[in-house]
């Protein structure tokens, strides 16, 4: 064991020998290497081999991560000039950001993309009980079919929507044109264009959403149906009575982390409007807002301060979650 | 020995049971399940009409993106809309290659997954042990400063990786676009579960032979943990290859980017040349999606179950 301490070059060699030393109720000088009697003492006997195991993941989440946060909480708080270089600023950036329309107007957007997201849930879970519908043929296919565009590229299906919206050329406007609807310029109208992308985000997730939902099912007792249909109870109401129930709990992590992952629109928005885009900077969600401020106005101070508010959004949104999910555990 | 290793061959056996949300009954229950509720089957017409409808809905833009990009242009942006070229034009593909640094995108996109995979994979699945299984001073703090990062979303600590890897002078380069990747602090959360959920007796029976916590760690535990480590590669094969905002940020030259940021810089012209779009953005899609196809049920429940964790 003692051994590796001649390894040179480990960056946890400084606290090595310290952690083998410090072990409760071992002998101040015999530590490693001597013998150690029972499991526990074994398992405590570790030494140096936790430091080089956790070292490299803690060293590089450290720097790449964790101080990050730290210094993005602190840019919040300063005010960066043209050339580099800040000054501290107190909440001077948040009471700029308060004020400012881009924030609700960004926020406004983001909100509605959720919402049309959030639409596909019902959907999933209609989708799901079929799915697991038992000796349903083809499942595989369906379910292969529908989370397709989950996996892909979202930049690379971008392309292929673009088209589709196409006020133009565009598929979906012929297809409104048929029953007599006078389609939009999806992508160069505000609004449209946030539906547009939404409507993308939805294909996109439901796939997801509806694995998820037909896991959630798979642990419904198959009995409660027996009894169910014993007492002649339709299938309308055996979905009603049994499966929204019992499904609750999966129906509401599938809505947490479809907002959470809304919130964080930005690839499809990007993609699809196109950067160059006149309609971008009143279709903006957060993200991209935050993205404008820090990379393209090179604004870092006030890019914090966006980065922290949807921290903060984020940071409740989990915090309901936990609240729920903790109380639903404890009901069973 | 030779007792021992035929010990850890049927545990690890044991250790990949079906799938992980068990989706997808086998053929054989699924049928008796059918017979035992036969007359529910009339009803599975509904289901197919509806799930065949909305599956054919949801694969209709990969169609339409094939057709697309073996039309003409002209084809493409016709008011009516030509639902199928008058010649394939199969050499729009070629025309990628030509027109577009398709070549180094993908070499690049390639390099970065493969390096961020494998890194993530080793790093992870060492720390995940060690937090799971070993004790030293620390651990909870230090377990804690990683899993913290999991409730932060990625725009917060954005602007300071870039700094960092502005500062290390690694703009537009493979070692910038790939460094902030190489850490992971879901993955480490992932590994943790897996190692968490090990029987001690093989590691108490390993460490009686003399193996040392490395080889411990590398030959007994690790081979258990293969279902959990292909979570992993699935997951950080589908982030890496389809991300955009990091390269996005740390590139400004179209032959430096991968592919996802290079697609998302070709629209924006007003002389778009959309079938050589379609036809690179379905190359580009390409490998993940038969990397897909090849695995779904894996893909899908690895997926699904790590999102659940």
């Amino acid at each position: 064991m003692t051994s590796t301490s001649s390894r040179p070059g480990s960056p946890a060699s400084p606290l090595r020998g310290r952690a083998a030393r410090v072990r409760p109720g071992s002998p101040p000088d015999g530590g490693a290497g001597g013998p150690t009697p029972g499991p526990r003492r074994r398992i405590a006997g570790d030494g140096a081999w936790p430091w080089l195991f956790i070292a490299p993941l803690v060293a590089g989440i450290s720097v790449f991560y964790f101080w990050p946060v730290l210094q993005t909480a602190f840019y919040s708080l300063t005010d960066w000039g043209v050339f580099g270089g800040w000054t501290f600023a107190g909440f001077a950036n948040y009471v700029t950001l308060f004020a400012d329309p881009a924030l609700y107007l960004s926020l406004g957007n983001t909100l509605l993309y959720t919402a049309i997201v959030l639409l596909g849930i019902p959907i999933a879970v209609y989708l799901a009980s079929l799915l697991n519908l038992p000796g349903l043929r083809f499942a595989g296919l369906y379910r292969v079919l529908f989370f397709l565009p989950y996996v892909a590229m979202p930049t690379a299906v971008a392309m292929v929507w673009r088209v589709i919206f196409n006020g133009d050329f565009g598929l979906l406007n012929h297809a409104l044109a048929i029953v007599g609807i006078d389609g939009p310029y999806w992508i160069s109208t505000p609004g449209a264009a946030t539906v547009a992308v939404a409507i993308v985000g939805l294909w996109s997730s439901l796939g997801f959403s509806m694995i998820v939902l037909a896991a959630g099912l798979k642990n419904i007792p198959p009995e409660m149906y027996e009894a169910a249909e014993l007492d002649g109870a339709t299938r309308w109401r055996q979905f009603r009575s049994i499966t929204v129930p019992l499904l609750t709990p999966s129906i509401f992590f599938v809505t947490i982390i479809t907002v959470i992952s809304s919130f964080q629109l930005f690839d499809l928005l990007y993609a699809i409007l196109g950067s160059s885009n006149p309609v971008l900077p009143k279709s903006m969600s957060l993200v991209y807002f935050f993205y404008r401020e820090g990379f393209v106005n090179n604004d870092k101070g006030y890019a914090a301060a966006i980065a922290m508010v949807i921290f903060l959004i984020i940071g409740i949104v989990t915090a309901i979650q936990f609240r729920l999910q903790k109380r639903w555990v404890q009901g069973d | 020995m030779t007792d021992r290793t035929t010990f850890v061959r049927t545990k690890t056996v044991d250790a990949v049971p079906a799938p992980v949300l068990g989706s997808g009954a086998p053929a054989t229950t699924a049928r008796t399940a059918r017979s035992r509720r036969g007359r529910r089957g009339g009803s599975h017409v509904v289901a197919h009409l509806v799930l065949g409808f909305g599956g054919l809905l949801m694969a209709f833009p990969f169609v339409w993106q094939i057709i697309m990009s073996l039309s003409t242009n002209t084809e493409v942006q016709s008011v009516t809309p030509v639902f199928w070229p008058a010649e394939l034009q199969w050499q729009n593909y070629v025309r990628v290659f030509d027109r577009l640094p398709f070549l180094s995108q993908l070499q690049t996109s390639v390099t970065i997954t493969v390096i961020r995979t494998v890194a993530q994979i080793l790093l992870c699945t060492l720390a995940g042990y060690a937090f799971a299984r070993m004790r030293f001073r620390g651990r909870g703090l230090l377990l804690a400063l990683v899993l913290s990062i999991l409730m932060v979303p990625s725009q917060v600590y954005l602007l300071s990786q870039y700094q960092l890897v502005q500062g290390f002078g690694l703009l537009d380069s493979l070692g910038g676009l790939v460094l902030p990747g190489l850490f992971s602090a879901f993955g480490t959360f992932l590994m943790r579960t897996a190692f968490l959920a090990m029987p001690a007796e093989l590691e108490e029976a390993a460490r009686l032979d003399g193996a040392n916590p490395f080889q411990i760690f590398w030959k007994v535990m690790l081979p258990l943990a293969v279902p959990s480590i292909s979570v992993l590669a699935i997951t950080t094969v589908l982030w890496s290859w389809n991300e955009l905002l990091w390269p996005l940020v740390v590139t400004t030259f179209s032959e430096k980017m991968p592919l996802s940021a290079g697609l998302a810089t070709l629209i924006g012209d007003r002389t778009t040349d959309y079938p050589v779009v379609m036809a690179a953005s379905l190359l580009a899609m390409a490998p993940v999606l038969i990397m897909f196809i090849v695995l779904q049920r894996r893909v899908i429940d690895g997926l699904a179950s790590s999102g659940l964790k």
